[in-house]
Parts: structure tokens; C-alpha cells; sequence
């Protein structure tokens, strides 16, 4: 039986989570004040993730930024490479938030997108 | 470089720049020499913008004393043609106890023999009528109505300014590293490989005034730097004073005062102290601690939370000897020494360009004054001085810029930035010091990017780039996904 | 030079301004939003992670989302945008508050207001604040200016970063810094206990294995020309012991050392601060000690989240309409002070018998504390149970309407307990 305390990233409260992880597998949550902390112990104890924000350089100005966010949570494991990708973007104006800028990354289903609109 | 200037003035200082501005008068080629990239880096940046009154040291044994109370009274004249920010607010020397009662009967018996004008001793109700925000123990003062403040840098940029706008040629980023004489002309080498030569040199160069003298053959003797720290309150300190507030002096150091500064602020400091490093800038803990509480102890209302910055500077102590070396070389043929600069050295200035000017016709250079009328500095405006409806008017006629608020806490806008920027003081210090731009309580929180987007455009290069220029070279400054592409 | 007449003019065009601006514009006054920068926005685009927005839209926003929605609210709202244009002065005209604003496109314009809200932020204390000793260098940064340079302009400031204070904006650099290549070598934090929320020491410090040292303070920056090192010492007693001062290689310090409320313009026009805050003191309409001019946002004091400064915004924004239709709160005022374990209440004056809307903070952690609101003869006029108290996280009250009638005076307590 193994217990791990966490602190739930998903709302400003951070909830100090108590999390056991029986021989069996089964997980037990305990600290948090809503449905999501529960979601969020289960997730970091079998497949952390984070949302990812950054942003990427508007193509022929680097000093030019177009702040982006991950549509969900990304695997910690994936998260170094997608930064080098975005980093290496050029993307041209306009862009429009909420355009999908990184489709679908290494097949996850996640998307890159423009949080801001941004006209030339 | 084929002609052969008159005067070659090596360091772009307060002294440096006085000669210049004063021989930019006369009919004489000069040039002036700096080894940074801007004017005022060096002693001079970190100067207490004090005018002095006169009475500190004896006019008839020291040359200092002499030619302090000479250049104090010249500065009616030079704010009048320069328009640099100045007041003679008054000097309060202080006795907090009784036992220094003498100390300051002998500074009054000294400013009344040097001929100071207006020096008044007083007794502890008249001292705290002069100046009511003194701390209660009070025992008697010195008052000296011709003492002042100015913003040194100002005065500097604005010596430089209409010196070069008479003829005198500014070499930034000059540093002596060689120099032979050879048929009454000296050439003088640069480090980054430039030359030129001039009848006659000036040794003003500071706290490295000891290297030039060597390279240029003349007098061995070493400059020490004796650092002091200053640390500037919010200019709304309910406890700005009214005069500049001393202490009586000690031996080595006129002692930590109160000033209100011309800025506007109030700065506490300085210290004294022999350091290793000539480019020692750095501030301690335990000094802090020991300027507060002097200066507490003074005025009272002094208090931390209203501290903006901090800073330190060295005066250029010549081992050995405390007054100013100035005088022609009996080594080094047409070479003219103005080392050792200690205080008062802002205030005699005037008085040491003409001191210098003197020297040189000693030493055989003919001087007449200038044919050509000479052309009178304009100061750019400040816009924290001028009203909203010339403002508007400047936004009229002359640039948006003029009422674009770059700066908030100092209320400098875009084309006064651009203006320094225009003038050579194209770093966010040379910016700061022309245009007070970065000196306020955020300390360039807000503006300093905007200042260095505005460098970038006028200098033609990338924010990276600018930003790199800052350091020396040294900052590991990168772009995300790497540069321009 | 030109003039402008508006019915509520907003000093600000961050978040709070804006929300101020909609709500104002909504209730039918011409309005208009003084932003001295070219954009609109304030601090919130340069913020370019999420958490924002879950009280006040119901959604995870980043910065810029967050950003862009409030300034929509307010352009549909039919309100007005002066931009690159800052106000210099507030005199008091016979016809309302007048200001004088320096634009770049217009010139000088004297802008004519019925009320006027103040919404100017904040700005950060920096190291030449704290008189931090040592070298003056390049390569130190107040928090916010390296967000700046990063978010907005994609400078990365250096290779090894020493963070000082473990406020939000520090720790979330820390992520941020990490994300973009720099190795952040440890945070400082002088007190006891982390500054910021427990959620950004997680994913922002714990997730990167970034070590946090409490109880010490930053005792020196040293370099020539460019931070080389940094040194630092635990506090014993309140003062760092040099003993075991130790020393860490980086080439850049970050300093997220607290805000400070930009209250230059209103002290300027005379009116009163509240030194306990920053801020401007304020009765329950949220308005200053003159008379039209209102305040909200971080200028009136420095919030965590920026869902409570719309809310504020929005509350002070109606009290703004109200005075335009020289509708005010009935009955004289009485003054609210904060007691034991309260760094400030706000607002700073009420009218007994109201419904209050109260904000206030712990000044410092307690567990469990019996919140207690007394008249001036001690009478216990409203009690709360709480728990979790850390002086980072503001806490909002709503106290009913009959709780302080006839009430002379008020004190606002927390009593620990056990």
C-alpha cells in the first residue's frame, strides 16, 4: 500500500490530497472538496498531465508572440518535444483565438490553439 | 585621422567636460576622449550633485579652496547659458552636540576668510528656523545661502552638448592605450585601433588618471578609489528638507548628509571608504544600516519603506595627496594633469577649466577667443516642466512623441527619449541620466522596455541585440526558437 | 487643445477598468477608458497561462482569453477607448471631476467627467526597493518585466535564474522560465510559509523538482556587468545568519517581491490612502474621500484572482451610475477597522443596517479562526467559523443587513482557534 500527497492543481483552492494506492490497485482520494480533485488524483497517479500554455513566434518577427494553449491536458512525457515544436513554428497574421495553430499532436487528440487574435 | 587638434582631453567627466565647454570658446580645435561608449560613467555618475559653499577647506593653503568658492559663484552664469536643473537651496552644516560647537565656529572663521558670501553662524533657534524637519537635538548650525544642488549627469550631458555644438570633437568608446611624442605632437592610440594626435593633452581621466599619466610618460602616482553609497528616497519623503544638511565634518569625509536633491528626491549617503576595485558599484547591508541611522539621526521622517534605489560611485584619491593635482607636467612635454578630483570637484569646475585654460597658455598654447559667434545650447524641453499647453503645442508642431508618457513616475515622454537618444546616451543608463526616464519608484518597471524598443528603432537594431549591448556583451540573451529568422 | 465630455470616465483599461466600463456602459452613461498603453488589456496579456476566469465566466481562461472577453463586454457595451494616452492630473471642475489627459494622437485633451473610476493596477517593488546589496549588474528583473520580455517580446533573459519571494507571479515564472529553456536554481522565500497558492508551488516548483528555501532572505547579487552569483542565509531571529551564507551560480535573479498600488495619480489629487492597503480608503460605494471619484482593482488593493476584481469592478461601477443619478446610499457613515489578525478590511466606511459586502485577509496562516465583527462597545455583531486562512487568499463576507444597526463604530476580527 503506497500513499501519496498531492496538491490539486485544478482550481485555486489546491486541496491537499491524500492519495493510497492499494496492492490491489485500488485508489482512494481523500482532502479534496469537489468531483475534479478526485478526477485529477486518479489522472496523476496513472497518467499525469498538464495544460500546456506557450507562445509561438509570428512568422518573420520572432520578437512577435502569439500566446497559445494546449485544448487539454498533456502527457508529462510529451510536453518537452511540444515545445520545441511550437518553438519552431513560424505561424503568419492574422490569427484568430480559439484557431488551431498544432493539430492534433502526436495523435493524442490535442490541439494547439491561439488565445489571442492577432492582426498583422 | 590627418589633423592635429590643439587639445586632446582625455576623460569625459565633470572636469573633462568644463574644459571642453570652456575651450570650445576659444579658437582651438579639441577633442575629447572616453573610453565608454557615453560621457559620465565614471566619478562623475555617481557625484551627490552638490554645489559646495565655500567654507570646507582654506582657500589660502589648499588650490581646492581656492577654487571652490570660485566655481560656486560661476554657477549662476553656466545654469543661465546651460539650463541644467539647479538650485541654490542653502547648505545647513549641523552640530548635533555640544562639543562640535568649535568644529563649526572654525568652518564659519574659514568660509568668512575665503570670502564667502552671506555665511551665517547661528545658535540652535535660528538653525531650526532654517530648518524645521531636523531631528530635536540640535545645538547650534552653519549656514551657507550660495550652497545648491544639481543633477550632475545633466550638467555633464549639457557641457558635452554645446561644447560639440561648438566644434569640440567627442570620441566615445576611446580608450588611451599608447601614446609617443614625436615633434611637438602627441599620437594617441586607441584600444580598438583608432589614433590621433593634439599639441596638447589634459589628463582628466578619473580614477584611471594614474594609468593615462604612465602611458603618456608623466608623473607616477596612484589613484585609490574611496567608494561612497547613496540611497535616494521617494521624492514624496515627507522628510525632503529644505537646505542640504550636514554634519560637521570629520577628518577624511565631509560625513553622510540629507539632500534634496534637484531631481526632487531626497538621497542620503555618502559613505567612505578604500576599496580594492576601481569599479567596486556595489552596496552592502551593514552601510545601509549605518546611513539610515546617521541620517535619522538628522532629519527626522527618514524612513526605509521609502526607499527607491541605492547606489555607489569612488572619488579618485591620489595617494598621499588630498587637494586637486593640477598642474603641467615637468616629465611629459605639453601634458596637463587634473588628477585627483576629489570634492569639491563639481563645484570648482568652472574654476579648474579656467585654472586648466590657464596652464596651457603657460605652457606656450596661443589663445584667442573665437571669430564665429558662439551657438547657444538649447535644452531639450522636459516635460514635467512645461504646461499642457505647450505640450499640446510641441505635439503640433514638432512630434506625437511629445505627449506620449513614456515614463509615468517621472513624466518623461517619447520625444524627449528619442532626443537623448539622439544625442549619444543611447543605453537605458545614458537615458535615465538625460532624462530622469527609468530613476523613479518603479525604477523602469514600466518604460524600460518601452525605452529599449525606442534604442532599438532609432539604433537600427533588433531588441535582442539592444538588450545584449546592455550588458557588455556578457548576457546569455536568447530568442525563443532562436533569432530573427 | 481639445476637449471631451464624458458621463464616467475609467483611469485604466486592464481588468478591472474594462469590467468597470461595460457595467458603466450598460446601464446606458457614455463612457470612456483612458489606457496609456496602445493595447487594451493591462497585465492580463502578458499572462499567458490559465486559471482565470472560473468564477466570473465559468471557464478556464488564459490572460489573453480573459482579456479579450472583458474587452468585448465593454465595446458592445458602447463604450469608448482612448489609447496611448495617460492622465496627468484630476482637478475638481464645477461640472464633475476634469482630467488631464496627454495622448499621443490627440494631444492635451481636457476631459470633462461626471464621476471617474480609478482602475490604474499596480506596480512591483524591485530589488532597488529593498535595497538588496551587492553589484549592480544586468540580468535582474522584477517578475513582471521578465514576463513581459518573455510572453510578449519571446526573450529568453538568460541560462540559470534565482527567483526571490514565492509570491504567485514568482512561481509562475519559475514554470515559465523552466518551459523556455532556463534552469531555475531555487526560489527564496523570507517567510515562513509560501507566499503564492498551493496549487502554483505545485505544478510550478514540485513539478519541475524547483527547491524552495523558507525562512530565507537573498543577502547579496554579485557579478561585473552581469549576475554571476547570488547569495543567501537563513533567517534566525529575523536576521539572516552570514555563518551559513551560501552561494549559487546563476546569470539572472528574478524579484517577486510584492505590488504596490499605483495610487500616484490619486495622491496627486489629494485623495486619502489607506496605508494598511495602498489603495485609496473608500466607504461602501467604493468611493475615495472626493466626492464622484470611485476605485476598484488592484489600485484599490492587490487582489489574487482576477474573477474578484471583475466582480469589485462591477459593484463599483454601479455606485458610479448611482452617483451620476445623484442616487447615494441613505444615512451617514460609520468607520470599519480592522482588529486582530485582519491586515485590512475593505471597504473603510459603511452604513449601519446595510447588507456589506466585505473583503478582507488573515495577516497570517491560521487553520481555524472564529471571524467576529464587534460594535464599539464589543457587542458581537456577526460571527463566522472559517478555515485555511493564509493572508494570499482574500476572503469575501457577506454580512446581512440587520446585523449592524445602530451601530457607532465597527472592528473586524479573527480569532484563532485550536
Amino acid at each position: 500500500m503506497k500513499t501519496f500527497r498531492k496538491i490539486c492543481i485544478c482550481c485555486p483552492a489546491g486541496c491537499h490530497l491524500t492519495v493510497t494506492l492499494a496492492d490491489d490497485g485500488e485508489i482512494q482520494v481523500n482532502g479534496n472538496n469537489c468531483p475534479r480533485g478526485d478526477i485529477y488524483a486518479r489522472q496523476e497517479l496513472c497518467d499525469p498531465c498538464r495544460t500546456v500554455t506557450a507562445t509561438v513566434a509570428a512568422a518573420g518577427d520572432p520578437h512577435c508572440r502569439i500566446p497559445v494553449k494546449s485544448s487539454e491536458p498533456v502527457p508529462l512525457a510529451l510536453i518537452d518535444g511540444l515545445l520545441a515544436e511550437l518553438y519552431a513554428l513560424a505561424v503568419p497574421l492574422p490569427v484568430t483565438m480559439g484557431q488551431i495553430l498544432l493539430p492534433d499532436y502526436r495523435q493524442t487528440g490535442i490541439n494547439i490553439v491561439a488565445t489571442r487574435t492577432m492582426c498583422p | 585621422m590627418e589633423n592635429i587638434f590643439d587639445v586632446a582631453i582625455v576623460g569625459g567627466g565633470i572636469v573633462g567636460m568644463a574644459t571642453a565647454y570652456r575651450l570650445a570658446h576659444r579658437d582651438l580645435s579639441v577633442a575629447l576622449l572616453e573610453k565608454e561608449s557615453d560621457v559620465c560613467q565614471g566619478v562623475s555618475k555617481a557625484n551627490s550633485g552638490i554645489v559646495h559653499g565655500g567654507f570646507h577647506y582654506s582657500a589660502s593653503t589648499t588650490l581646492k579652496g581656492r577654487l571652490e568658492l570660485r566655481g560656486n559663484l560661476a554657477f549662476d552664469r553656466l545654469h543661465a547659458e546651460l539650463g541644467f536643473p539647479f538650485q541654490r537651496c542653502g547648505i545647513l552644516v549641523v552640530a548635533f552636540a555640544e562639543d562640535q560647537l568649535p568644529a563649526l565656529e572654525k568652518l564659519y572663521r574659514q568660509g568668512v576668510e575665503n570670502g564667502v558670501p552671506g555665511l551665517e553662524l547661528c545658535d540652535a533657534e535660528r538653525t531650526r528656523q532654517l530648518e524645521p524637519k531636523l531631528n530635536s537635538q540640535v545645538f547650534g548650525g552653519l549656514y551657507a545661502p550660495g550652497g545648491g544642488v544639481v543633477e550632475p549627469y545633466r550638467l555633464v550631458f549639457a557641457l558635452m552638448s554645446a561644447a560639440v555644438q561648438n566644434g569640440v570633437r567627442l570620441y566615445c568608446g576611446f580608450q588611451v592605450a599608447g601614446a609617443t611624442e614625436q615633434d611637438g605632437t602627441w599620437e594617441i592610440a586607441s584600444l580598438d585601433g583608432r589614433s590621433l594626435r593634439a599639441r596638447y593633452v589634459i589628463n582628466a581621466a578619473g580614477l584611471h588618471a594614474d594609468d593615462v599619466s604612465r602611458l603618456f610618460g608623466a608623473e607616477e602616482f596612484e589613484v585609490v578609489p574611496r567608494k561612497g553609497e547613496e540611497y535616494l528616497l521617494d521624492r514624496l519623503s515627507p522628510a525632503r528638507p529644505s537646505k542640504v544638511v550636514f554634519p560637521v565634518p570629520s577628518a577624511h569625509t565631509k560625513g553622510v548628509l540629507v539632500i534634496p536633491t534637484a531631481g526632487g528626491t531626497t538621497m542620503i549617503g555618502p559613505t567612505a571608504e578604500i576599496v580594492e576595485d576601481k569599479h567596486d558599484n556595489s552596496t552592502t547591508a551593514a552601510n545601509r544600516k549605518r546611513i539610515f541611522a546617521l541620517a535619522r539621526k538628522m532629519v527626522s521622517g527618514i524612513s526605509e519603506r521609502d526607499l527607491v534605489t541605492s547606489f555607489s560611485g569612488s572619488r579618485p584619491v591620489i595617494e598621499g595627496k588630498e587637494d586637486f593635482f593640477l598642474a603641467l607636467s615637468e616629465k611629459a612635454p605639453r601634458f596637463l594633469q587634473a588628477a585627483g578630483i576629489q570634492s569639491p570637484g563639481l563645484t570648482a569646475s568652472p574654476a579648474i577649466a579656467e585654472y586648466l585654460e590657464q596652464l596651457l597658455a603657460k605652457a606656450g598654447l596661443a589663445i584667442k577667443d573665437k571669430t564665429t559667434a558662439f551657438l547657444p545650447w538649447q535644452p531639450t524641453p522636459a516635460l514635467r516642466e512645461i504646461s499642457p499647453a505647450e505640450a499640446d503645442r510641441l505635439h503640433d508642431t514638432d512630434a506625437p512623441g511629445w505627449t506620449d508618457v513614456v515614463c509615468r513616475c517621472e513624466k518623461v515622454s517619447e520625444a524627449e527619449i528619442r532626443a537623448a537618444i539622439r544625442q549619444g546616451h543611447d543605453t537605458l543608463e545614458g537615458v535615465k541620466l538625460a532624462t530622469r526616464a527609468g530613476m523613479g519608484r518603479c525604477q523602469g518597471g514600466f518604460c524600460g522596455l518601452k525605452i529599449m524598443r525606442l534604442i532599438a528603432e532609432e539604433l537600427g537594431l533588433s531588441l535582442e541585440a539592444v538588450m545584449r549591448r546592455e550588458s557588455k556583451g556578457k548576457a546569455n540573451i536568447s530568442v525563443l526558437g532562436g533569432s530573427r529568422q | 487643445m481639445k476637449t471631451l465630455e464624458y458621463e464616467i470616465a475609467v483611469i485604466g483599461g486592464g481588468a478591472a477598468g474594462l469590467t468597470a466600463a461595460a457595467q458603466a456602459a450598460a446601464a446606458g452613461k457614455r463612457t470612456v477608458v483612458i489606457e496609456r498603453s496602445r493595447e487594451l488589456g493591462g497585465v492580463l496579456l502578458q499572462c499567458i497561462h490559465s486559471g482565470f476566469g472560473l468564477h466570473y465566466f465559468h471557464e478556464e481562461l488564459t490572460g489573453p482569453e480573459y482579456a479579450a472577453r472583458v474587452q468585448q463586454k465593454a465595446t458592445e457595451a458602447g463604450a469608448d477607448f482612448l489609447l496611448a494616452s495617460t492622465v496627468m492630473q484630476i482637478l475638481p471642475g464645477k461640472k464633475g471631476p476634469l482630467l488631464t489627459v496627454y495622448s499621443r494622437q490627440e494631444g492635451v485633451v481636457w476631459l470633462q467627467a461626471q464621476a471617474v473610476i480609478l482602475a490604474m493596477g499596480c506596480r512591483e517593488r524591485c530589488r532597488g526597493n529593498l535595497g538588496i546589496p551587492g553589484d549592480r549588474v544586468s540580468g535582474v528583473y522584477s517578475a513582471g518585466t521578465a514576463q513581459l520580455l518573455l510572453n510578449r517580446e519571446g526573450i529568453v533573459p538568460g541560462k540559470r535564474a534565482v527567483i526571490v519571494g514565492s509570491g504567485d507571479i514568482g512561481l509562475i515564472m519559475a514554470r515559465r522560465l523552466t518551459w523556455s529553456g532556463v534552469k531555475v536554481a531555487c526560489v527564496l522565500e523570507i517567510m515562513p510559509y509560501p507566499a503564492g497558492l498551493s496549487r502554483n508551488i505545485a505544478q510550478c516548483l514540485e513539478d519541475f523538482g524547483i527547491p524552495l528555501h523558507l525562512s530565507t532572505s537573498i543577502t547579496g547579487i554579485h557579478g561585473r556587468n552581469q549576475v554571476e552569483s547570488v547569495t543567501f542565509a537563513p533567517l534566525v531571529n529575523g536576521q539572516p545568519d552570514l555563518t551559513q551564507e551560501e552561494r549559487v551560480t546563476c546569470d539572472t535573479v528574478l524579484f517577486s517581491v510584492g505590488l504596490v498600488p499605483e495610487n500616484e495619480l490619486s495622491r496627486d489629487c489629494g485623495i486619502k490612502l489607506n496605508p494598511l492597503t495602498g489603495g485609496a480608503l473608500v466607504d461602501e460605494d467604493l468611493m475615495t474621500s472626493l466626492p464622484g471619484i470611485f476605485s476598484c482593482g488592484n489600485v484599490l488593493h492587490v487582489h489574487d484572482l482576477v474573477d474578484f476584481v471583475s466582480l469589485e469592478a462591477e459593484r463599483c461601477a454601479d455606485s458610479a451610475v448611482r452617483y451620476c443619478a445623484r442616487e447615494r446610499r441613505p444615512g451617514s457613515q460609520i468607520q470599519i477597522a480592522p482588529g486582530a489578525n485582519v491586515r485590512y478590511v475593505i471597504p473603510n466606511q459603511v452604513t449601519p443596517g446595510q447588507p456589506h459586502h466585505l473583503l478582507l485577509r488573515t495577516s497570517r496562516p491560521l487553520a481555524a479562526a472564529e471571524l467576529q465583527l464587534r460594535d464599539t462597545t464589543g457587542n458581537r455583531l456577526f460571527v463566522k467559523r472559517l478555515r485555511h486562512l493564509r493572508p494570499a487568499e482574500m476572503i469575501s463576507l457577506e454580512i446581512p443587513h440587520d446585523c449592524t444597526a445602530g451601530a457607532k463604530g465597527l472592528v473586524l476580527e479573527l480569532e484563532e482557534l485550536n
